[in-house]
């Protein structure tokens, strides 16, 4: 149903205001205007203050993720299409099919229409990619300077159908392969040439993407699959380590069959970073009884977004759950959680 | 094919540790100092301790600009904040350092005082362009590297004439230390010192600037050898084996491996910007090496509107180093990361004690995050053993 209102927003020119949140006309117009005809979604146009769903039979797999990049914009994606992407994967992860979403959106009272609009099509369009639905949301405003710009939160539902599979970060064992989907330290990159302070010519994209495709082949390939998780904030360094953590036993990996772009090695050298430990937001770590190793890659490589997969080490019994690496040269060294922030913003 | 390079470099990597193994000679020990940081950070990271053969022992110096800054001078930049209200840029390892009673710059800026990360020199002149009515203060720390930019932020300042903006100068002076080491009780024979140092691993990027020459006295006086090598881990390998050379051979020269960017005389248009603009100071005191004359940089008068101890008439300030902390120690070498007791209980890079566990250049934050599993192989060694079936 489409409520009358005798101006349509200025999206050119129009600015959020503090009425837009207040739960009068003008926030009902900005829901209207901006994220109904962005969304398109018939149980968000009906205008309840909740979704009503119903779901195929499985468990049902639940996430929540909040977004606070910046800049908004970067090099191969925005803080709408992320907020779709980390949320999706998150379902996906545990080889579930996601299949709804809500977004709760923080807005910086003086945000510009025109980015919203933009954000909330960029998100509507991450999300008819994957296959999900935005059912439901929220709006607040918060005066100048209270936020910056916009932060979004997204909520994923999804569901396992499939019986056999049992995805969990603490079942790997030793013996087991760890694989990796593509290169690594995409999205950090991409998103640091965009600050202002670090302004360095790269071709780095963001690799942010949904992976409930590629997990879908994986799961279809090899429903034996142990763990899956995706690197986001800590990189590869953190993942490993939690799964070690959680799974009690070390990692072994080799830096020879990580697989790094040269311009993304390139830039960590030049801002003093550990490409393991910068966040990616398209790629995933899977682990996986040995005897499965090759019929998982080959399914990877099969997919678009798998297609630089790699096995990159295995699961190996170690008391103080470490994750070595073998260093090109042949050295040892641990590969370990990040201290302090390096990468404040990043997702 | 994409990795052909490291693959390449890997083969040359493990050709060089070879070439080493063959070259020491079973009598002799190779104590060896990597001054710098960058070098310290790199053998950890690359794990190049597993290519040496056992007599061969990297000692790591003093060289991490983050780690030598005493605890007084962090005071100092923490009251320009609380007590002057200035926005402190600074360098992001030296906010997470603690100062006296434990205080970091973290801590400031989460009690709402304004310290902002910067990434370069010209980052700070832009932040006091953007905020013409609060002073602004760049935290200039560093060897002879990191000099030159912070004369040039204010060159810069100086034209756009932003009176808002001064720096608190903390520039030391790498020949100094190297030479304070050398006369410490610890190091010298005659007064049975502890740390056998047979050579050195010199600076890569220092000596860009500041060239070869600086250390031939050390070769000659001190009849030390020094090999001034980059920071790529084939670079530090190749020196080990011209260090390992020069032993055998009884001699004690300055070789440079870092050939492609090092020349005698160094680059000498920034020695002569920095020569403009700062004066030594007669003495000033370095974390683990105490007071050492001349070693470090202060503006000459010219420039001293830009200083920001005279400018806010910062008075020195002693600090107290961290209880149980033995950073001092290991920055001359006396010590290992390990031989604290603190290292790994009470100190980890989430929650430094000292400055040696804040930046990855740290000796301790670098074997704590890229080598600690080599003390808990020992253990493991040892309980294999215990278990060991009698045959
Ligand atoms: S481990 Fe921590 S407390 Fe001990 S010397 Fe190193 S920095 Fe200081």
């Amino acid at each position: 149903m489409r409520r009358p209102f005798p101006h349509p927003l200025n999206l050119s020119r129009g600015m959020v205001e503090m009425s837009h949140g207040a739960g009068g006309r003008a926030m009902i117009q900005l829901i209207d205007e901006i994220f109904g005809a962005a969304f398109q979604d018939p149980t968000l146009a009906r205008g309840d203050d909740q979704a009503l769903l119903s779901l195929p039979a499985g468990r049902v797999v639940m996430t929540t993720d909040g977004y606070v990049i910046t800049p908004r914009v970067f090099p191969g994606g925005d803080i709408g299409s992320l907020a779709v992407h980390g949320t999706v994967n998150d379902v996906a992860m545990s080889g579930a099919v996601p299949l709804y979403l809500s977004a709760g959106f923080i807005l910086e009272e003086g945000l510009p229409l025109a980015d919203l609009d933009a954000i909330a099509r960029s998100m509507a369009a991450a999300a008819r990619a994957a296959g999900v639905s935005v059912v439901t949301g929220d709006t607040k405003v918060v005066e100048r300077g209270g936020c910056d710009g916009v932060f979004i939160t997204t909520t994923g539902v999804g569901v396992i159908t499939d019986d056999r599979l049992d995805i969990a970060g603490d079942r790997a064992r030793p013996g087991d392969a760890i694989l990796v989907s593509g290169t690594l330290g995409d999205h950090g990159v991409a998103v640091m040439s965009q600050r202002e302070n670090l302004a360095f010519e790269t071709p780095i994209l963001s690799d942010s993407a949904a992976l409930n495709g590629l997990v879908a082949d994986m799961v279809a390939a090899v429903p034996g699959i142990r763990a899956m998780r995706d690197p986001t904030r800590g990189g590869l360094a953190a993942t490993l380590n939690e799964l070690a953590h959680q799974s009690g036993v070390g990692m072994a990996i080799r830096e020879a069959d990580v697989p790094l772009k040269p311009a993304v090695r390139g830039a960590c050298e030049l801002l003093g970073l550990d490409p393991l430990t910068v966040p990616n937001e398209g790629k995933l770590v899977a682990i996986c009884p040995p005897e499965h190793a090759d019929a998982l890659l080959r399914a990877m490589r099969s997919h678009p977004l798998g297609q630089e997969a790699a096995v990159i080490g295995r699961v190996v019994e170690n008391a103080e759950h470490f994750v070595q690496m073998e260093t090109l040269l042949g050295g040892r060294r641990i590969v370990d959680w990040l201290a302090g922030e390096q990468l404040p913003r990043i997702c | 094919m994409k990795y052909v390079d490291e693959y390449r470099d890997a083969a040359l990597g493990r050709g060089l540790a070879r070439a080493i193994v063959a070259a020491v000679r079973p009598e002799t020990r190779y104590n060896l100092m990597e001054f710098c940081g960058g070098h310290t950070h790199a053998i950890a990271r690359h794990g190049l301790e597993d290519l040496l053969p056992g007599s061969v022992r990297l000692i790591h110096g003093p060289g991490c600009p983050v780690c030598v800054l005493p605890v007084g001078r962090l005071d100092m930049a923490i009251a320009l904040v609380r007590e002057h209200g200035v926005i402190l840029c600074t360098y992001g390892d030296m906010m997470r350092v603690p100062g006296s009673g434990g205080t970091s710059l973290l801590q400031v800026k989460a009690e709402g005082g304004d310290v902002r990360m910067v990434y370069s020199t010209l980052d700070a002149v832009a932040v006091a362009q953007a905020h013409p009515d609060r002073a602004v203060v760049f935290f200039a720390i560093g060897f002879e590297t990191t000099t030159p930019p912070t004369a040039m932020a204010v060159t810069r300042a100086e034209a756009l004439d932003l009176r808002n903006f001064s720096v608190f100068c903390n520039h030391v002076l790498t020949p100094a230390a190297i030479q304070s080491l050398l006369d410490s009780p610890d190091v010298r024979d005659l007064d049975g010192g502890s740390v056998p140092l047979d050579g050195f691993i010199g600076p890569a990027h220092v000596s860009t600037v500041i060239g070869a020459r600086p250390y031939a006295f050390f070769a000659e006086e001190y009849r030390k050898p020094v090999v001034i090598t980059g920071f790529e881990p084939l670079d530090v390998l190749q020196a080990v084996l011209m260090l390992v050379r020069q032993i055998n051979d009884g001699r004690a020269e300055v070789e440079v491996q870092y050939a492609r960017a090092v020349t005698r005389r160094g680059n000498e248009k920034a020695q002569a910007l920095v020569a403009g603009m700062f004066d030594l100071r007669k003495v000033f005191a370095w974390r683990g090496l105490g007071p050492v004359p001349y070693s470090a940089l202060t503006f000459n008068t010219r420039y001293a509107t830009w200083d920001a101890e005279r400018r806010f008439a910062l008075p020195d300030a002693a600090g107290r180093d961290p209880r149980g902390c033995d950073c001092g120690a290991i920055l001359r070498g006396v010590k290992e990361p390990r031989d604290c007791r603190l290292f790994g209980t009470a100190c980890t890079p989430e929650k430094p004690v000292g400055a040696c566990m804040v930046s990855s250049e740290g000796a301790c934050a670098a074997y704590w995050t890229h080598g600690r599993f080599r003390d808990a192989r020992h253990g493991e060694d040892r309980q294999c053993a215990d278990h060991s079936p009698t045959p």
